[in-house]
């Protein structure tokens, strides 16, 4: 409990992660908000809880920055050393971070997901928002999961990497081009998309419903229905996270 | 109290710190001396649990300090001054660090009043000058009122003000009775400063001693002799089996003879004993930092031309001992009776 007051000092008393909780949260009900004043009247019953999250890889990759920062400043400025001193056996201390970051990645993340379908709904009040279904719960308040798994990520790159500018172009060139390019390799292509984590980690947002040009991208034939996406998913992160903090722990600070 | 047994840490092939060995006691200011390079910090690093030693093992009271439960309210350390967020404030850098080991949040205000900087402890680290960060690294370190501290170059680009403040605040720490370690490379501040010395030089244990000792040892002593009569004076001394050198006339003052060596007791008994007259009878020191080298750059010669015989590496334009076990190197014969903390001090 100690250590997750040091951490929630640590990560708030710079104003980087401030920044970077206002920018996601910005950016997705911003972007949210133009969709919905455009859409044409006659396209109104396309606008779905669903479509309303078409942004939210944006406030995502944004909240995976902030994770690896907590991290790599860390490193940059030794500050690292001062934690383990602190805590010699490292692991509480990690796990405290990954814990104060990841809830608060997942708070911001719900935080976007509801903001996004309020302005939709404020804007748009007759188009088809209700949330009912438990797919639709799923479409909104399932986004804040995918943004706490992804900070789990995001820290353990961070602790591999260990340094910022390294740890965020590794996550942000898997994220927007590996994970889109993968999956035009002849023949083997559709086997691995089935497979890559944020893809899977998607497939648990979008599972089950019909695909639509607006939302966020829907792929048929996953071997997964969405809970299992979601286990597979936090399997993928919290497993690179007990790689990092295996590495940390025996690792020279 | 620190106890380092058969510390050894290997990068690849390099070997950064070579089977050290020794102990720092309470209630004085131990110096850690080495040149540059020789293994200072990773040696402190491995005290603290930072770095994992490749062989052997180090203990603070007893323990390891992974097993140390709150270890800020045992061990204080001050490694790098700059190992803060820069755009944190003081005040949050020491309340994150407190909180860690459950020390009361007012005890960062304590600290701050310690170390003066109350004023600035809403301002932001990074833009504190580098005596204000060596500061907050002393706040830092005092913040559990821990019993041992470490302290890796302090005084390091600091004005004559702030090395003041720092030397006299270490001692003050010793003499509250805590085990205060303190590196340096230089010998001339610990002489000031610490009251013991672990001297190291590539890695490897050079001397565990008293600074006074060490001192004693290292610069090469002689004696300073002029008198009407210099043949004869000449003549008695080199008989004796004394070292004797002529320094002719100069800045220094009028021809003398020089007798390396010697204590001022020994020549000034022998001359009297055949009835001789003095003008001046002086002992010489040779600077410490000459002597320091010789200790610390000596080490590597060591290596290849093997131990015991510690004249035989050295020129003997430097005043070569006149008999093995009388150099620099050799185990302090009086310091068990002159300072009991250096008993089984070790030398090498």
């Amino acid at each position: 409990m100690t250590l997750l007051t040091v951490e929630r000092i640590k990560l708030f008393s710079t104003r980087s992660p401030w920044w970077c909780m206002i920018l996601a949260t910005a950016l997705t009900v911003g972007l949210t908000s133009v969709f919905a004043a455009t859409t044409k009247s006659r396209d109104l019953n396309d606008l779905t809880p669903s479509v309303t999250q078409f942004a939210y890889n944006f406030g995502l990759v944004v909240m995976m920055v902030m994770a690896t920062l907590a991290v790599t400043t860390e490193y940059r400025f030794s500050t690292i050393r001062s934690t383990f001193l602190a805590v010699p056996r490292r692991t509480p201390a990690l796990l405290a971070k990954v814990t104060v970051v990841g809830l608060v990645a997942g708070i911001v993340g719900e935080i976007t997901a509801v903001g996004s379908w309020a302005v939709a709904k404020a804007i748009k009040p007759d188009a088809p928002l209700a949330i009912d279904t438990a797919q639709e719960y799923r479409n909104v308040f399932g986004v804040g999961l995918i943004y706490l798994l992804s900070a789990v990520l995001a820290v353990a790159v961070g602790l591999i990497v260990r340094q910022s500018a390294g740890a965020i172009v590794i996550e942000l060139v898997y994220l927007l081009l590996l994970e889109n390019l993968l999956p035009s390799i002849p023949t083997i292509g559709d086997n691995i998309q089935h497979w890559l984590p944020f893809t899977v980690g998607n497939n648990f947002i979008v599972a089950g419903q019909p695909e639509t040009s607006d939302g966020p991208a829907v792929i048929t034939g996953m071997p997964f229905g969405p809970w299992g996406s979601l286990v597979y998913f936090a399997a993928v992160c919290v497993g690179l996270f007990v790689v990092a903090g295996f590495l940390a722990k025996r690792r020279d600070a | 109290m620190i106890e380092a047994q058969g510390l050894t840490k290997r990068y690849g092939r390099t070997v950064a710190v070579n089977d050290l060995s020794f102990t720092v006691q309470p209630g004085r200011v131990t110096g850690f001396l080495g040149p540059n390079g020789a293994g200072k910090s990773t040696t402190m690093r491995m005290i603290l649990g930072l770095d994992s030693p490749s062989a052997g093992t180090v203990r603070i009271n007893g323990q390891r300090y992974a097993e140390l439960r709150h270890p800020l309210r045992q061990v204080g350390a001050l490694l790098d001054a700059k190992w803060v967020h820069p755009n944190r404030s003081a005040r949050s850098h020491l309340r994150w660090i407190a909180a860690s080991n459950r020390i009361p949040p007012r005890r960062v205000d304590e600290v701050l009043e310690i170390v003066g900087l109350t004023g600035v402890a809403g301002k932001r680290a990074g833009g504190f000058s580098l005596g204000m960060s060596q500061r907050l690294g002393i706040a830092t370190a005092l913040l559990g009122d821990p019993t041992v501290l470490l302290f890796d170059e302090p005084v390091n680009g600091l004005d004559p003000e702030g090395i003041l403040w720092i030397r006299q605040f270490m001692q003050r720490l010793a003499g509250e009775g805590r085990t205060v370690f303190v590196s340096s490379h230089l010998l001339s501040e610990m002489a000031l400063t610490a009251q013991d010395l672990v001297v190291i030089g590539r890695g490897r244990l050079i001397a565990q001693t008293s600074t006074r000792e060490f001192i004693d040892n290292a610069s090469e002593s002689s004696v300073r002799v002029r008198g009407p009569e210099m043949q004869r004076l000449h003549g008695v001394l080199t008989s004796q089996g004394l070292a004797v050198r002529d320094l002719p006339a100069g800045d220094d003052g009028p021809a003398a003879l020089l007798v390396t060596n010697s204590t001022t007791e020994q020549v000034g008994e022998l001359v009297g004993r055949v009835g001789l007259v003095l003008h001046e009878l002086s002992a010489q020191r040779g600077s410490l930092e000459q002597a320091f080298i010789q200790l610390t750059g000596g080490d590597v010669e060591y290596q290849s031309g093997g131990l015991g015989t510690p004249g035989a590496v050295r020129p003997p334009a430097q005043g070569a001992p006149a008999q093995p076990g009388e150099g620099p190197f050799a185990a302090p014969a009086g310091a068990g009776q002159t300072d009991p903390a250096t008993q089984g001090g070790t030398t090498r």
